[in-house]
């Protein structure tokens, strides 16, 4: 019954006009740069970020939440008809979703993934609706060693699911803490690695680092690459409407890629990058058609789309109740919402029950946006998809160039981007992935605090963090899914899951 | 390069620049005397010390590594293309207050594109004056971005 009031103080405050808009407008613009190949929902977000900041915090969230899977689908679509994934959880559906469309299906390709999303995300809220608040009451009991754990765990997650080499992902999120550093102590007011500069007294901005680092370093690379796309799947999309067949083959992968996705998007340090990989591979033993997967088999499209849109929501979950960031684009919404005035964590849903479930109901309307919008639209996007890259890089730097200024009105920003533009070439040079760095970036001065105060409470005794059973735990599971990396038959699933990656 | 006992050249240069980062964070926070204090009352510079001296391990044994497993080669730098997109960039935030945006983002556009293999100034010319427009009112008139549109040096 409880849930019910709460649902309806969420419809209240989503099916306002103006809401209703700003998630229109959310999901259509992630869609648009989403669609662009090369361009990931962490690009997505932090370009489009800026945008939200003149709105209400409600609205804002609404909006980047639409962004957000906005963009996830758009990259989807340009999966399935240029086989250029935009970012990693895409990248299985390229494997049947563009053959498919090589077929001449591609119809029937985008509206699977459409159906299947759109399933996916309904299920997905409807869990996060259910279980976030129950979470949340767990949550208040966390001390500061849980949290600090909790933390420990996530950053080893990302360092888990990071491809190339385990030594240099742990360097890699070490850094990232380090860099989390600069700027103000909050304990003692003092400057850190300030260097003198007086614009770096509050610390750098993630957004400076995200699109320095998965933006202006991403273009170098694809120049370098020399961009063929050859590949485009140019002939009008016919036939959308997937036949008796293709939907008695769609319904079991759904339910299974779902259930998996929401599952394995609740941890940290995953989001939807290893459901839509685990649901893959699921079908791909299990289903009776093992021998179509590769070749275009619907399943294969229907199992990891599920998946990854699941996950995208279940991942909302840590983050609304714990106020921890399970992944890059959750980081980004942590930072919009400490810019907004909200601090993240349990006391969200208590204390502002108005944006949590305003946020939560929005997720819904913003999935069926997404189906009422994306097939209709089909031949925008596919024109869109169309734009030559030699435009296209020119307009993404002037538009970060500007947003990156106007998050504090400072050409230091600026400065700063291209200078974390260099950095992640380099890293990338030297197989250093971005994305554990970004998470502990925006981690590092968090688990500082909560170190501090977990000491602070221990008298100094570091043995808190296995005496709380809570916190016992986390940092068990975490060693575990360290240890994982070394049985060879998971190092070897790790490494093939992410060849396709290039 | 034949002689060289570095087997794992990624090895190397990613150790090289963890323990330069880290050795220089630890100097920085003694140098400019940050305090430790202690476990139960940490100082500004405990966790510091903690992730520097971490990261130093780290790239310690990256380096120690280098020499013993071999790995692949590290890819071609692109000069060219880290050249051309990053001085635009630098250069726009330079110069923006004082030539505004009328200057700088054909500026950024036009340098940007000539790192592509297809650059060609007839199209790229329509895309400098289109983008600059774009920018103009979506995000100096409709946001309200307080860049200008002639700089200072343009007498506005």
């Amino acid at each position: 019954m409880e849930l019910l009031t709460n649902l309806g103080i969420g419809l209240s405050v989503a099916l306002t006009p103006a809401n209703l808009m700003y998630c229109l407008v959310g999901v259509f613009l992630g869609t648009l740069i989403g669609v662009l190949p090369g361009l990931g929902p962490t690009a997505t977000i932090s370009m489009l970020l800026p945008i939200t900041f003149v709105l209400p915090p409600v609205s804002a969230l609404i909006m980047l939440a639409g962004i957000y899977y906005g963009s996830q689908y758009g990259g989807s679509t340009t999966s399935i008809l240029v086989n250029l994934p935009g970012e990693a959880a895409s990248v299985v559906t390229t494997l049947d979703g563009y053959q498919m469309a090589l077929q001449g299906r591609a119809g029937v390709a985008l509206a699977t993934a459409a159906i299947a999303s759109f399933f996916a995300g309904t299920v997905s809220t409807m869990l996060l609706a259910l279980f976030a608040p129950p979470l949340a009451e767990i949550a208040l009991k966390f001390g500061p060693a849980d949290y600090f754990s909790l933390m420990v765990l996530g950053l080893v997650a990302s360092v888990v699911l990071a491809h190339g080499s385990l030594l240099h992902a742990i360097g890699m999120v070490v850094l990232g803490l380090l860099l989390g550093l600069i700027g103000s102590d909050v304990t003692s007011g003092g400057q850190r690695f300030t260097f003198g500069l007086p614009q770096l007294a509050d610390g750098i901005g993630f957004v400076v680092v995200a699109m320095g680092m998965f933006g202006v370093s991403e273009i170098i690379r694809n120049l370098e690459a020399g961009q063929s796309r050859s590949g485009l799947v140019t002939e009008k999309i016919t036939h959308l409407m997937p036949s008796r067949e293709d939907w008695k083959r769609m319904i079991k992968p759904i339910l299974r890629g779902t259930a998996l996705g929401s599952a394995l998007g609740i941890l940290p340090g995953s989001g939807s990058i290893l459901g839509s990989f685990a649901a893959y591979s699921l079908e791909k033993k299990i289903s009776k058609y093992s021998h179509q997967f590769g070749k275009g088999a619907i399943e294969g499209v229907a199992a990891p789309e599920a998946a990854n849109n699941a996950g995208a929501q279940t991942s909302f979950i840590p983050m609304l109740t714990l106020g921890i960031p399970s992944n890059p684009v959750m980081a980004l919404m942590v930072g919009a919402m400490i810019i907004q005035g909200i601090q993240p964590g349990p006391s969200v849903i208590t204390e502002q029950p108005a944006l949590f479930w305003g946020i939560i109901v929005s997720m819904w309307i913003g999935n069926l946006f997404l189906v009422i919008l994306n097939l209709p639209m089909i031949g925008l996007w596919v024109r869109i998809i169309m734009v030559p890259y030699q435009f296209l890089y020119p307009a993404i730097l002037s538009f970060c160039a500007i947003g990156v200024f106007s998050l504090n009105n400072s050409e230091f920003d600026i400065f700063l981007m291209a200078l974390f533009g260099l950095l992640g070439y380099v890293l990338s040079k030297l197989d250093c992935e971005p994305a554990p760095m970004l998470l502990a970036f925006i981690l590092g001065p968090l688990m500082e605090e909560y170190l501090r105060r977990a000491m602070l409470l221990s008298r100094g005794d570091p043995m808190v963090f296995l005496r709380r059973p809570i916190s016992a735990t986390l940092l068990l599971i975490a060693l575990l899914s360290l240890l994982l990396v070394f049985i060879p038959t998971f190092s070897k699933t790790r490494e093939e899951a992410f060849v396709d990656e290039g | 390069m034949v002689a060289s006992p570095i087997r794992s050249s990624k090895d190397f240069w990613t150790g090289t620049i963890y323990v330069t980062i880290g050795s220089g964070a630890i100097l920085i926070a003694l140098v400019e005397d940050y305090g430790i204090g202690t476990a139960v009352k940490m100082g500004p510079a405990y966790f510091p010390m903690l992730l520097s001296s971490l990261l130093i391990l780290i790239g310690l044994i990256s380096l120690v590594r280098s020499f013993i497993t071999p790995g692949t080669a590290i890819g071609a730098f692109t000069v060219k293309g880290l050249l051309l997109v990053l001085v635009p960039i630098f250069l726009f935030g330079l110069l923006v207050r004082k030539t505004g945006l009328i200057v700088v983002l054909p500026m950024l556009v036009i340098v940007s594109s000539y790192a592509s293999r297809e650059f060609r100034w007839g199209p790229v010319l329509a895309l400098a004056a289109g983008l600059t427009a774009f920018c103009a009112l979506v995000f100096l008139k409709g946001l309200g971005v307080p860049l200008p549109i002639l700089g200072s040096w343009l007498g506005d």
